[in-house]
């Protein structure tokens, strides 16, 4: 620290110069490459990363596709469906890696949140990494609600109205708040502006809750499958190049999905009515959300009252913000739950089975499902993690990380790959 | 979300639940066709598009606009600059104003958005008993059946059966839903005459007709899919490089 400067250990002049007086190099060096990650991960632990950059991807595109796009009820849809898919270079790439993103975006977050919640990720140390996550889940759902708006196709225009007049449930001021949400007295231009707008602003917000949800993963270091913390260096490795090349390779299974969609089925995660411009005065026969809300929507709908249905709904999400605290096991790794492994599973078949009743017309057994796995799914979390962290008798836990990947066989570690102890600042 | 709707509907049935989904009165799904443009190497028929633009042109376009097109993009089936020119010459253009302040009419020219049969919404109607020909851009893509849909609609007008009572100016129709379509029967054997040839039937027509609409939904579709085989066979190489770097990297750690 000698004369104000920041100690470096960089060679290049130019870097070393930088570094001293903005140490960014070194950051990046200890929180992506040194950064011990205890040595088991599997490959649940990939989609963080994968998140994380199908978040890059995402704010890439979109801003290319927003220089084409007009946010005029008058001239939304021609601007994607003409212009951006016929004459913009490459507009119609833009928009189907955007468009099909968007699923790849949810579908590896509900991957990620499933990791998190079956591994007890959420547990102390990690609990305001966890919720910070559970605020990341709730921009990007925003973030996409108000992105499907913006082609301004029918199902565009009927998910904005039935998700705004969510709020007319609230007592006394509901109305009022609604209005206001539309900037008028039906969604019509005003709604699309203000959409385009946050559409284009809560990313970065997203980006910069990631960022504090990355920082406080550094203070706690990483979970992993088994659930103890490492005992020392023995049990980790360094960031790099062991987890990165790793999750190279799972991006590049991730990429070869995420195209299958874009290139040969663009339009299957889709809906049809959204290829017919937005007409205020006809609704569609069944309004469904992208499948990636379905589950929520189906809690919506489970109830016949409409105030009971909104509460559910955003229940439903929020809930997961005390997790940390609903769950009363010691034990982190689900593996080593017996008891609760079971009442996990079914939780995970409720979601799925939310997620079909969504896709269906509210009555008869899709209704009747919807109300039965609404209330385990709320059961799940409110009576079954408090009591059977309290009454089960988990499998006893490994020593250490090394004791069981050294049972698996394979050699000593190798010099290189052992992390020097956490240095923390 | 069709294929994943159709393997509901089809374990819901089996199941022996067929509810309310079922019995609504939905339309039978159309027969799956044979395209060519289906398929990781799909592509158009450009000989069968050019037969569609005919019959659009001809049939449909007496009260179907597609204002996401422009007489240029016809270059895609095949027809030469000198030709769409000629096609566009053929449409008259309301354009201006000009120096003295009025619009006028001119000939088309190829830059033109396709020419609106009707002048607004109420003009179509009016003429259309009521019923609005929807803009056929993208209709391929609009409908949950796909090119299916509207070739099955186009194929599928019948006598009603016994006992359905039509509406005022409604026709039958198999596949549209509630069979009461406004949209009248208006194909019908050698109604058009095709240049090369080809018997102007009525599946002829439709097949047609479908392809050009399907190439008009999605104009880069062919263009989509080649750059897919190479992207995917790109990414199926770097995954696996990926994966033996992984393998020759971790081998000491477990």
């Amino acid at each position: 620290m000698a004369s104000g400067l920041a100690k470096s250990d960089f060679k290049n002049p130019v870097i070393r110069w930088v570094d001293q007086r903005l140490p960014v190099f070194t950051m990046v060096y200890k929180e992506y490459a040194e950064y011990p990650a205890p040595k088991n991960f599997n490959y649940f632990w990939n989609f963080g990363a994968l998140a994380m950059i199908v978040l890059m991807v995402m704010i890439a595109t979109g801003i290319v596709l927003s220089m084409h796009y007009q946010p005029n009820t008058a001239l939304a849809f021609e601007s994607v469906n003409g212009d951006i898919m016929r004459d913009v270079n490459y507009g119609w790439l833009l928009r189907f890696i955007h468009a099909n993103g968007a699923s790849m975006f949810f579908l590896v977050v509900y991957i990620h949140i499933f990791r998190g919640l079956y591994y007890g990720s959420y547990k102390y140390p990690r609990e305001l990494l966890w919720m910070l996550g559970v605020v990341i889940l709730l921009l990007m759902m925003a973030t996409a609600f108000m992105g499907y708006v913006l082609p301004w196709g029918q199902m565009s225009f009927w998910a904005a109205t039935v998700i705004t007049n969510l709020f007319s449930a609230i007592p006394v001021v509901g109305e009022g708040i609604v209005t206001w949400l539309w900037g008028g007295f039906s969604v019509d231009n005003p709604t699309l502006n203000r959409f385009y707008s946050l559409h284009y602003l809560l990313p970065f917000a997203i980006v910069g809750v990631v960022f504090l949800h990355v920082a406080a993963l550094h203070i706690t270091g990483s979970n992993n499958p088994l659930g103890i913390e490492p005992k020392g260096p023995q049990d980790t490795i360094p960031f790099h190049p062991y987890y990165t090349i790793k999750d190279t390779f799972g991006l590049g299974v991730f990429l070869i999905l995420w195209s299958v969609f874009v290139f040969f089925a663009p339009d299957y995660l889709g809906h049809a009515d959204n290829y017919i411009p937005a007409n205020p005065l006809v609704t569609p026969p069944h309004i469904v959300p992208e499948w990636y809300f379905l589950p929520f929507y189906a809690i919506l709908r489970a109830v016949p009252d409409k105030l009971l249905g909104v509460v559910l709904l955003f229940g439903s999400v929020l809930i997961l913000f005390v997790v940390p605290w609903l769950d009363t096991s010691k034990v982190r790794s689900t593996r080593f739950r017996p008891i609760y492994k079971w009442f996990f599973w079914l939780f995970i078949v409720s979601v799925l089975v939310l997620g079909w009743c969504g896709s269906q017309a509210a009555e008869g057994l899709p209704l009747l499902l919807s109300q039965v796995f609404t209330l385990y799914y709320f059961g799940f979390f409110l009576v079954i993690m408090p009591l059977v962290g309290k009454f089960e008798r988990p499998r006893p836990l490994p020593r250490s990380i090394s004791e069981p990947v050294l049972q698996r066989g394979g050699g000593p570690m190798p010099a290189g790959a052992t992390a020097k102890p956490m240095e923390k600042a | 979300m069709r294929g994943l709707r159709s393997a509901v509907l089809a374990l819901a049935a089996a199941a022996g639940l067929s509810g309310s989904a079922l019995a609504a009165g939905e339309a039978p799904v159309p027969p799956n066709q044979d395209w060519p443009f289906e398929g990781i190497f799909g592509t158009f028929d450009r000989a069968s598009m050019q037969r569609g633009f005919q019959v659009y042109k001809e049939v449909c376009s007496g009260c179907h606009g597609m204002n996401l097109l422009a007489y240029r993009n016809l270059t895609d089936l095949g027809f030469s600059e000198d030709e769409v020119t000629a096609i566009a010459a053929q449409y008259r253009v309301t354009d201006g104003p000009d120096d003295t302040g009025e619009m006028f009419e001119r000939p088309g020219r190829p830059s033109d958005i396709f020419v609106d049969p009707f002048a607004n919404e109420q003009a179509a109607r009016a003429a259309n008993n009521g019923a609005l020909p929807p803009d056929l851009s993208v209709i391929t893509k609009a409908r949950g059946g796909g090119p299916d849909y509207i070739y099955g609609i186009l194929t599928g007008y019948e006598e009603p059966p016994p006992g359905v009572e039509l509406m005022a100016g409604m026709h039958y129709n198999e596949y549209f839903p509630g069979h009461q379509i406004a949209m009248p029967n208006l194909l019908s054997p050698g109604l058009v005459q095709y240049a090369d040839g080809t018997e102007a039937t009525v599946q002829q027509m439709s097949w047609d007709v479908v392809q050009f609409l399907t190439w008009a939904a999605e104009p880069h579709m062919e263009e989509r899919k080649e750059m897919g085989v190479q992207v995917i066979l790109f990414l199926i190489v770097f995954t696996g490089l990926m994966y033996a770097v992984k393998r020759k990297l971790w081998a000491d750690v477990h």
